[in-house]
C-alpha cells in the first residue's frame, strides 16, 4: 500500500473515532503533542493506557466476585481508570467510569444491595465492552502510525 | 497524525533551564505532563509517588517547581504541599497540585496551604504555559 493510501485509512479511523465519541478533544491535545522530537508519544500514551485498563479492569473483576464486595476499593480502582481514559481522550470509557462511579456510591442504600451489586456488575461489563472496542481501533491505529513511520524513515536514507 | 509544533520554550535552556519535579501514581498521567513539560523545553523528572519525591528532594535540591496529583495512595498531593512547605529547606519551590476533581473546598486549602496554583486534569500545553510568568 502507498504512503498516502495509509495515510488515508490512518486519518479516515481516527476522525470515525472522533465522529462516533470514541475519542474526544483530549485526543486533539495528544495529537498536537507528537512531533519530530516525539513521534512515538501517542504508541507510548496509548500502550500505558491499556497496560492499566486492562490490569484495573481485572482488579474489578475480582473484586466484584467476592462473597462481601468492598464498594470503596472498586470506586478507587473505577477512579483511575476514569482519569486514565479522561487524560487520552477515552470519551466512551470515561463515561462508563462515571456511570459505574454513580452505581457504587449507591451500594449503601436500604434493602437494595442486591439490585445495586446486579448494577455494578452491569457497569463493569459495560465498561469493559466500551474498552475492548476502542483496543481494537487503537491496536490498528498503532500499526499503520507504525507503517507509516517506517516508510518514511526510508524514504529519508 | 503528527503535526509540527514546538512548545513556547519557557522552561529555558542549558544552565537556566526550569527543573520541574513531577509526581503522579497514574503512568500515563505522568507521561502525559512529561511531555506537556519537555514540549515547552522544562527539564522533568517524574515519580510515582510522594514519598519518592520528598527522597529525591532531599538529594537533590535543584529542583524549580514541583507539579503534584492530588489523589495519590499513602501521600496525597496536599500532604505532600505540606511537607515541602513545613521544610526550610524547599519551602520556597513552588507546587503546583493537579486534580481531575472539581472541588472548592480541596482547591482552597491547597492554595490556603501555599500551592501556586491548581490545575484540573486532564491537563493541557495551555495550562502550562499559564504557569510560566508564576515561576521565573
Amino acid at each position: 500500500m502507498s504512503l498516502m493510501a495509509l495515510r488515508e485509512q490512518l486519518n479516515g479511523l481516527v476522525n470515525s473515532m472522533f465522529l462516533e465519541g470514541l475519542l474526544d478533544d483530549q485526543f486533539e491535545q495528544l495529537q498536537m503533542l507528537q512531533d519530530e522530537s516525539s513521534p512515538g508519544f501517542i504508541a507510548e500514551l496509548i500502550t500505558l493506557f491499556c497496560g492499566d485498563s486492562e490490569r484495573i479492569l481485572a482488579e474489578l473483576t475480582k473484586l466484584l466476585d467476592q462473597a462481601v464486595v468492598d464498594y470503596q476499593k472498586v470506586d478507587a480502582f473505577v477512579h483511575q481508570l476514569k482519569g486514565s481514559s479522561s487524560s487520552v481522550g477515552a470519551q466512551h470509557v470515561k463515561l462508563a467510569c462515571v456511570q459505574f462511579r454513580q452505581f457504587c456510591e449507591e451500594h449503601n442504600k436500604e434493602g437494595l444491595k442486591g439490585i445495586y451489586f446486579f448494577r455494578c456488575l452491569r457497569a463493569l461489563n459495560v465498561v469493559k465492552h466500551e474498552y475492548y472496542l476502542l483496543r481494537g481501533k487503537f491496536d490498528t491505529m498503532l500499526q499503520l502510525e507504525q507503517r507509516i513511520q517506517a516508510y518514511e524513515s526510508k524514504q529519508q536514507i | 497524525m503528527s503535526s509540527s509544533r514546538g512548545g513556547n520554550g519557557c522552561g529555558g535552556e542549558g544552565e537556566r533551564q526550569i527543573h520541574v519535579l513531577a509526581v503522579d501514581d497514574s503512568s500515563v498521567d505522568r507521561a502525559m505532563i512529561a511531555r506537556i513539560l519537555r514540549s515547552s523545553k522544562y527539564r522533568v523528572t517524574t515519580v510515582d509517588s510522594g514519598k519518592k519525591a520528598l527522597e529525591l528532594l532531599g538529594l537533590e535540591p535543584d529542583v524549580n517547581m514541583i507539579i503534584t496529583d492530588y489523589w495519590m495512595p499513602e501521600m496525597t498531593g496536599y500532604e505532600l504541599l505540606k511537607r515541602v512547605k513545613e521544610s526550610s529547606e524547599l519551602r520556597e519551590i513552588p507546587v503546583v497540585i493537579m486534580s481531575s476533581e472539581n472541588v472548592p473546598n480541596r482547591i482552597n486549602r491547597c492554595l490556603a496551604e501555599g500551592a501556586e496554583d491548581f490545575l484540573l486534569k486532564p491537563v493541557r500545553p495551555s495550562d502550562v504555559s499559564r504557569l510560566c510568568s508564576r515561576i521565573r
